[in-house]
């Protein structure tokens, strides 16, 4: 493992916070720093292991070329989806401004 | 006895003959549910329209089914038990539902869960946990704990649960019911809302193996919604309920029985293990030399897809939506914060940072690519004992169910429970859990299971022999 | 700028274009892909990404991308898989796109193009990859907020990336129209910049003539024709060298090409590197591409621009000029090779088609697909002048009433009288009537000034509204003013 992934800081928590959009409060992010530095220390197990030539699995199955045809189906009408909208505008979600 | 105490297919024995109704049997459960779920605490949501339900009388299996709350029914709510997913009602139906609807069951109510099912012991709810009926003061296990405790407690004929590490397993175990994790592709994950996407799987929790065998068989099979989805005939899974194991030949893998065991846990397997030798099966002692590295492997590859599987619940479309008062960055990206900090629960947020940590710049190949390649190295160890075996069998959790708060502050702790079912979930195969005894304090114990891709119904063939050739699922809670 | 700078300095252009496929379907579900309709209709659970809802892929849309991937000479990979990109915008309904990172449809294509100078060049193609569209954003400045709208969500689309070989603007825009014809022959997108269904990024950076390395670039968006592309990057190098000729840096930045003010602005800095956490999409299996499905591809492929070019220039003895016309619209073409088939003088069918008919469909802002003139009326119409049964004039005149009204050529000539009269009386009496009126100008014949005929000839047209033969009315002219009758 690289040097710097046996560590975590308190900064990198908060660079993870911040890209997983998630608002940590102070006490919050020592203790997410705790917890993560236990479990990552528990993963680094892995470290023992030789797995260079060893190919990685995304798929247990060894499934592949599902397609669907170029098919149309029916769409939700508006209304509808408009019925899950956290905050709607005429037929839109509305959400705040983003520029 | 009343109808609700009975199992699936003795209720369908008794509606055949004409001997009880689908009404007497929904009412004699939403009574149970009604009398004792006040102190277990199973059901999150009850469903609305019971006295309305009509039964067509053509149903093919109108039996009242407890659902996790994680799977999709039309117009219902559905949370994973978070408060981000406050007010979300799915406008379509999981394809599992669709089948059981067109079986005729009636979907009693929504099962309470671990957040997002990050947990083992159904604590981690937003509507607080649930009681184990065998010992209040324990929990049911998890993720899965609200289903398997309505069916423990006769709350529910069966119910749904969903399986990434040992979800419906480990709460079988802790309740003393039986629960199945299939193989991965053997049960459509459309409207299963997703935790793990390459290790998630719906499955059932039910009061015996004969339930089990016929709720797979409503629920399995191809779908065109899922591109992960085996196309794969269904078997009649009924066919395997046989009192016969002459001949199989078992393993046992040396790694599962070292420390962290419960004494108790390990003379139960040694007992089960002999009515098997009895009935004919032999065992071989085997090794999986990987276990060791699976829950490490396991918690890289699962948080990692769950971080980005979670990203959706972002205040944007649906459910919980909050905005700070005051700028901390620009709104649309505070709206995004604090919507996650208050909707998300403690551990969704480890789990989602602990994912993303593995995922990103500069990590990716020390973390998630050695997780999948550690994957590889724990499939191939079952790949090769199944060469030989027809079976695998391991306790399914080191211990009985533990005290409620127990765990509560040691994350890790907790992941090290699941050691025993999470291989199954890398693998992709199935694996079953059955009651196979009690521990002094009267707490369950459960037996697993573990079968090759797509053979589960050699799993429901020994199961159903030590079933018919044991006491332990006939025990009763009292409540 | 001075002219040193202009000679030290290199710029270096790649453009990354994505490209909607015209598939009936999105990409992952059953809702029409579709443009302009009503916002979130066109959605539903998949799309929207609901929870519990799961990717499928459409097969159109891979063999699309594989086409592309044929006509662009590009490597295709044997297996190809799909990952998710992950980042936050209220546009991505997931919270990541379905993209492809390691094993993208294709690589190591190009791209040939014809520059200013009538050169061909080769412009190298990275990659090509599939991916996801997002939604739509509408900012509403009266209610403070955005408005989303996931029609077009899900809806397929190529990222097109080219080599940074790109050397100045103008390469860029030849670079993309040639891409732009190839797809356009291909059917597999509108081609629209309008419509959204083309964009195109630039990347742009600035170096010392003959350096190896590149300079820091920036990355130019918004822009909504192929002409702002051009434009912007004449700014950005203008921008880019004149910092660097000041002893100035140039920033790694995203900056927004602004067509009102015609500048590039920086977009306010990222708090964060891009860190888009790529992982294979556990959703979707990987997809073995094997050769029988690329040869059937293949042949399905339709004549592309090039090999027209070459074979037009060659069967039909085209010049380059009339070719590179002809071939830049595939309706042209196929309107070309209709009409060779039946007149058998090519240059003649050029310049009808590159001349008044372009002429007449430009003043219409008509394109060349669906007119309602076919190729036999428009060979009806040059044999009719061939016979001198028609005026080049009224042969204009009928060319456009055919593409007013859709009717054949005959009853259009007809119906407006446009027959080229010959009869001699009708002509001799009116050669008669401008002998009268222009007295100066048949002196001049007189005298000798053969030019002076054509004046005649053009007053007799008038008169005619057209429909006068002229040969015949030169004739009658020479032969009235040929001393004989002077008396």
């Amino acid at each position: 493992m690289t040097k710097s992934a046996r560590n975590i800081t308190k900064e990198d928590v908060l660079y993870i916070a911040s890209l997983s959009r998630i608002h940590l409060r102070g006490e919050e992010v020592e203790r997410l720093t705790k917890d993560l530095e236990g479990i990552l220390q528990y993963v680094h197990k892995l470290e023992k292991l030789d797995v260079r030539a060893v190919e990685p699995t995304s798929h247990v199955l060894p499934l592949t070329n599902v397609y669907r045809e170029d098919e149309a189906k029916p769409s939700l009408a508006q209304a509808e989806v408009m019925k899950v909208a956290a905050a709607a505008h005429n037929g839109f979600f509305k959400v705040p401004k983003v520029i | 006895m009343k109808l609700n105490e009975l199992t699936a297919h003795e209720l369908l024995d008794l509606l055949k003959e004409k001997k009880t109704t689908p009404r007497e049997i929904l009412d004699a459960v939403l009574a149970r549910i009604q009398a004792t779920d006040a102190q277990i605490r199973a059901y999150v949501r009850l469903r609305s329209n019971a006295a309305a339900q009509e039964f067509s009388n053509g149903s093919a299996t109108p039996i009242p089914i407890g659902i996790k709350d994680n799977i999709c029914v039309t117009g219902e709510p559905a949370t994973c038990c978070s408060r981000i997913l406050e007010g979300f009602k799915p406008p379509y139906d999981a394809t599992v539902i669709q089948k059981l609807k067109e079986s005729g069951a009636y979907l009693i109510g929504s099962t309470n869960m671990d957040e997002f099912a990050f947990g083992s012991s159904t604590e981690n709810s937003c509507y607080g946990p649930t009681r184990n009926p065998w010992n209040k003061d324990c929990v049911p296990g998890g993720s899965s704990g609200g289903s398997a405790a309505a069916v423990a407690a006769r709350e529910a004929i069966w119910a749904l649960g969903s399986d990434t590490g040992g979800s419906i397993r480990q709460p079988a175990s802790f309740c003393g019911v039986v629960g199945l994790k299939p193989t991965y592709g053997r049960v459509s994950r459309y409207g299963l809302i997703a935790f793990a996407s390459s290790l998630d799987q719906i499955g059932p929790i039910t009061r015996d193996v004969e339930d089990c065998a016929l709720l797979l068989g409503i629920i399995a099979g191809y779908d065109e919604r899922d591109s992960t989805s085996a196309d794969l005939p269904v078997p009649d899974y009924t066919r395997a309920l046989v009192n016969d194991v002459k001949g199989l030949k078992i393993g046992i893998p040396g790694e599962y029985f070292v420390e962290g065991i419960d004494p108790q846990v390990r003379a139960a397997i040694g007992a089960a293990i002999e009515v098997l030798k009895q009935r004919g099966a032999t065992f071989h002692e085997i090794s999986l030399p990987h276990t060791e590295y699976a829950i490490a492997a396991y918690y890289i590859v699962a948080t990692a897809e769950a971080s980005s599987n979670l990203a959706r619940y972002d205040g944007v479309q649906y459910g919980l939506r909050r905005q700070p008062a005051g700028t901390r960055k620009t709104p649309l990206v505070d709206m995004y914060e604090e919507t996650r900090d208050a909707g998300l629960g403690n551990e969704a947020k480890r789990r989602i940072m602990l994912g993303t940590y593995s995922l990103s710049s500069g990590y990716y190949d020390d973390y998630y690519l050695k997780g999948l390649k550690v994957r590889t190295l724990i499939k191939q160890d079952f790949d090769k004992a199944f060469l030989k075996l027809d079976a695998i069998i391991t306790p399914t959790a080191p211990t009985t169910a533990f005290k409620i708060g127990e765990k509560a502050d040691n994350p890790l702790s907790m992941y090290l429970s699941d050691v025993y079912t999470i291989s199954a979930n890398l693998s992709g195969i199935p694996a079953i859990s059955i009651p196979c005894g009690f521990s002094k304090e009267r707490l369950p114990i459960g037996l697993q299971i573990l079968a090759k891709p797509f053979d589960e119904a050699m799993l429901f063939r020994i199961a159903y022999t030590y079933e018919q050739n044991t006491p332990w699922h006939k025990e009763r809670v009292s409540l | 700028m001075s002219q040193t700078v202009q000679q030290k300095y290199e710029t270096v252009i790649g453009l990354e274009v994505h490209l909607q496929l015209s598939t009936r379907t999105k990409i992952f579900c059953g809702c029409a892909n579709v443009f302009g309709r009503e916002p979130n209709t066109q959605t539903c659970p998949v799309c929207l990404g609901l929870p519990g809802t799961l990717p499928v892929l459409n097969k159109m849309a891979l063999e699309y991308a594989l086409k592309i991937a044929i006509a662009l000479d590009c490597q295709i990979n044997s297996v190809i898989k799909f990952d998710r990109k992950n980042y936050y915008y209220p546009d991505l309904p997931k919270g990541y796109q379905i993209s492809q990172y390691d094993k993208p449809v294709a690589y190591d294509g190009h791209v040939w193009m014809t520059g200013a100078d009538g050169q061909e060049r080769k412009i190298n193609i990275k990659r090509a990859h599939l991916e996801e569209d997002a939604g739509k954003l509408i900012h509403d400045e009266r209610a403070n907020c955005s408005l989303v709208d996931y029609n077009r969500t899900g809806t397929p689309l190529l990222e097109i990336v080219s080599e940074p070989e790109l050397r100045s603007p103008q390469e860029a825009y030849d670079y993309l129209q040639a891409l732009k014809l190839t797809l356009e022959y291909l059917r597999v997108s509108d081609c629209d910049m309008e419509k959204g269904s083309l964009r195109c990024d630039a990347n742009v950076s600035i170096r010392e003539a003959g350096a190896k390395t590149f300079g820091t670039k920036t990355e130019l968006k918004n822009m909504n024709s192929f002409k702002a592309v051009r434009t912007a990057l004449e700014f950005e190098e203008k921008r880019q060298r004149e910092a660097a000729a000041s002893g100035g840096r140039v920033i790694q930045e995203t900056r927004l090409w602004s067509e009102e003010k015609g500048i590039t602005i920086a977009m306010r800095s990222k708090e964060e590197a891009h860190d888009y956490r790529y992982f294979p999409e556990p959703d979707l299996v990987p997809f073995d591409i094997d050769e029988a499905l690329i040869e059937e591809l293949r042949r399905s492929i339709p004549e592309l621009p090039r090999q027209k070019f070459e074979r037009f220039t060659g069967e039909y003895r085209l010049s380059g000029y009339d070719a590179r016309i002809i071939v830049a619209d595939q309706h042209i073409a196929h309107f070309f090779e209709a009409c060779a088939k039946l007149y058998a003088d090519t240059k003649k069918i050029c310049n009808w088609l590159n001349g008044p008919l372009l002429q007449e469909l430009n003043a219409r802002k008509m394109g060349f697909s669906g007119i309602k003139i076919t190729p036999e009326d428009l060979i009806a119409i040059m044999r009719k002048v061939d016979q001198s049964e028609l005026s080049n004039l009224a042969a204009k005149e009928t060319l456009k009433q055919v593409l007013d009204t859709g009717k054949d050529v005959a009853s259009v000539i007809r119906d407006a009288g446009l027959a080229q009269v010959s009869d001699s009386p009708a002509l001799e009496g009116i050669v008669d009537e401008l002998i009268h009126e222009h007295q100066t100008v048949v002196g001049q014949i007189r005298e000798g000034k053969a030019s002076a005929i054509g004046f005649l000839v053009g007053q007799a047209m008038r008169k005619s509204q057209g429909k006068a033969n002229p040969k015949m009315i030169g004739e009658i002219i020479q032969r009235k003013l040929s001393g004989k009758s002077n008396a």
